[in-house]
């Protein structure tokens, strides 16, 4: 973990609530996909945790969902601020059992973490399959960004507006070795119900200080309480109690 | 110039405190910086069960502070002595402050006569005011008759300095402290969380699972000079402040109040360095109030 001050390089809306952040500054203390950062929003007294999206030496990219008045906060933010940010919070994903074919499934604003995950899972020569699940086209994002590294790429929405219709799960019928998910507890317990293997999921919880000391991100698991924010976010399906 | 203090007869370089329940163990932030440079700290509050706490929703957000509903998450005393404590010698050389709770007179008197043979803990901070469980905490500490019962209880097995930490959520905290001080408590501690509570207007609930909260942050830092004071001029033993403190001018007026040392909580969980950077600005702060020793200003808002 490191307090560094960012600067705002862009920001601009996906869609109609997400939007996406370019930040520059010192990335040095991010180690893993899935890993978050906390962002100190003047005004707010609690930090917003994002989950990582992209990273590069001194790059970085959020994708976040405007839910209240601090993420409104942000998505009104003009390139040029400077923003405190505690960075490389959390444990990330664990790419070493993934096997040769991972199954990525990102549902909403669980989306933006398997972008990451999905560059770092080629750059070790494996072959992901990524499925990206939201409510409705309007929602959809990020599609392109994932094509354009060359992966397969299924969307589905509720409502049948793009894509395959139905939920992540309906999309499940590829083969794969292993799988890493992100997004709503629904679906995240769908996809625990019906996974042909072994996986990972990421957990969102409410936190106070996104770094372990406070116990507000407490969830039971199969081997005891474990904070969210600091032993989590990703958690493997032999632990976890979805 | 000199930040040092004494508390209860056990010296401190700087009165700087963080406030159990913001430090766990320290572990976090002992990778961040060298935790020597504190006074001391006040562990995790323990008890002689683990506890798993509350369910989450646990934290929610309000104007100038949070409100917390953990529930008194904590591993239990047995695992606090043979881990928690050992691992602590390797990055903590200081007195360490343990912060107790409990559910009955028989568990505050457990736990702490545990801890007496710890040669690490240099104070037992007795939380009678943990306003996020039930049939036990906070219940101990709005009266003045289960306050002193569970001080004198403690007592009479500790030959440590026992701090009890008193509620906010009182009329009278004055007689509360005093009924403390008269059943034997070496010092005072205050305030613990406000008790509070947020709703979410789209899903027309509390916001917290636990429906209530303790409520702290800058927002409360008034509340907290305001009862330090009044506790100081009822009581003789020496005040822990805390509540709302975030800078080192807060360390000052909580000292002109009556407090011999200063808590840091909830700026501990939105600043990793909060503590540092107040340790580090309290010599020019000082110097702007004209202070050669730190000592000299407790309760010096009383006189004259």
């Amino acid at each position: 973990m490191k307090e560094v001050i960012f600067t705002i390089v862009e920001n601009i809306p996906l869609t109609s609530t997400v939007f996406k952040m370019v930040l520059e500054g010192n990335t040095s203390q991010i180690t893993a996909p899935g890993q978050f950062v906390e962002i100190a929003v003047p005004g707010r007294f609690l930090r917003r945790p994002i989950s990582v999206c992209d990273w590069s030496e001194n790059s970085l990219t959020l994708i976040y969902k405007v839910v209240g008045s601090g993420t409104a906060d942000l998505s009104t933010m003009t390139p040029g601020t400077t923003l405190n940010i505690l960075t490389g919070l959390g444990n990330g994903y664990d790419l070493s059992v993934s096997g040769d074919a991972p199954l990525l499934l990102g549902g909403g604003v669980g989306v933006p973490p398997m972008y990451g995950l999905c560059k770092a899972l080629l750059a070790e020569g494996k072959t992901p399959t990524v499925i990206l699940g939201f409510n409705t086209a309007a929602e959809v994002f990020y599609e392109d960004a994932f094509r354009a590294l060359g992966v397969e790429v299924l969307v589905t929405t509720v409502d049948g507006s793009r894509g395959i219709q139905g939920f992540v799960t309906d999309a499940m019928t590829v083969p794969y070795t292993y799988f890493y998910t992100c997004g709503p507890g629904p679906m995240l317990r769908a996809i625990d119900r019906v996974a042909k293997t072994s996986g990972q999921f990421s957990l969102e919880e409410r936190m106070g200080c996104g770094f372990g000391a406070c116990m507000g991100c407490t969830i039971e698991t199969k081997v005891g309480p474990r904070r969210v924010c600091k032993d989590g976010p990703v958690f493997c399906r032999e632990e976890v109690i979805l | 110039m000199s930040t040092k203090v004494t508390l209860c007869g056990i010296p401190m370089d700087n009165p700087i405190i963080p406030a159990s329940g913001t430090f766990g163990y320290g572990r976090e932030f002992a990778d961040l910086y060298d935790i020597n440079i504190l006074g001391s700290f006040s562990f995790k509050g323990t008890t002689r069960s683990p506890r798993t706490g509350n369910p989450t929703p646990r934290i929610a957000e309000c104007t100038g502070g949070m409100l917390n509903a953990v529930g008194l998450q904590n591993p239990g005393i047995d695992h606090v002595l043979a881990h928690e404590l050992p691992q602590m010698k390797a990055y903590f050389h200081k007195p360490v402050m343990a912060n107790v709770s409990g559910f009955s007179l028989d568990e505050y008197v457990e736990v702490c006569q545990k801890l007496d043979g710890e040669e690490q803990v240099g104070w037992l901070e007795v939380n009678i005011s943990c306003p996020n469980v039930h049939g036990g905490g906070m219940s101990f500490g709005t009266d003045p008759g289960s306050a002193a019962q569970v001080t004198k209880a403690v007592k009479a097995v500790t030959t440590k300095p026992v701090i009890v930490k008193l509620s906010p959520n009182v009329t009278d905290i004055a007689a509360i402290a005093k009924a403390c001080e008269d059943a034997g408590a070496d010092g005072i501690s205050l305030i613990n969380t406000v008790m509070g509570m947020r709703i979410d207007p789209m899903r027309r609930r509390p916001l917290l699972a636990n429906t209530t909260g303790g409520m702290s942050g800058p927002a409360i830092f008034p509340l907290a000079v305001r009862m330090v004071y009044q506790v100081y001029k009822a009581v003789s033993i020496p005040i822990v402040g805390m509540g709302g403190v975030t800078k080192a001018e807060d360390v000052i007026e909580l000292m002109l109040a009556g407090a011999t040392a200063v808590e840091v909580g909830a700026a501990n969980l939105v600043d990793p360095f909060a503590c540092k950077n107040i340790i580090e600005a309290l010599p020019r702060v000082m110097e702007q109030y004209h202070i050669e020793h730190l000592t000299d200003i407790i309760g010096g808002a009383h006189h004259g």
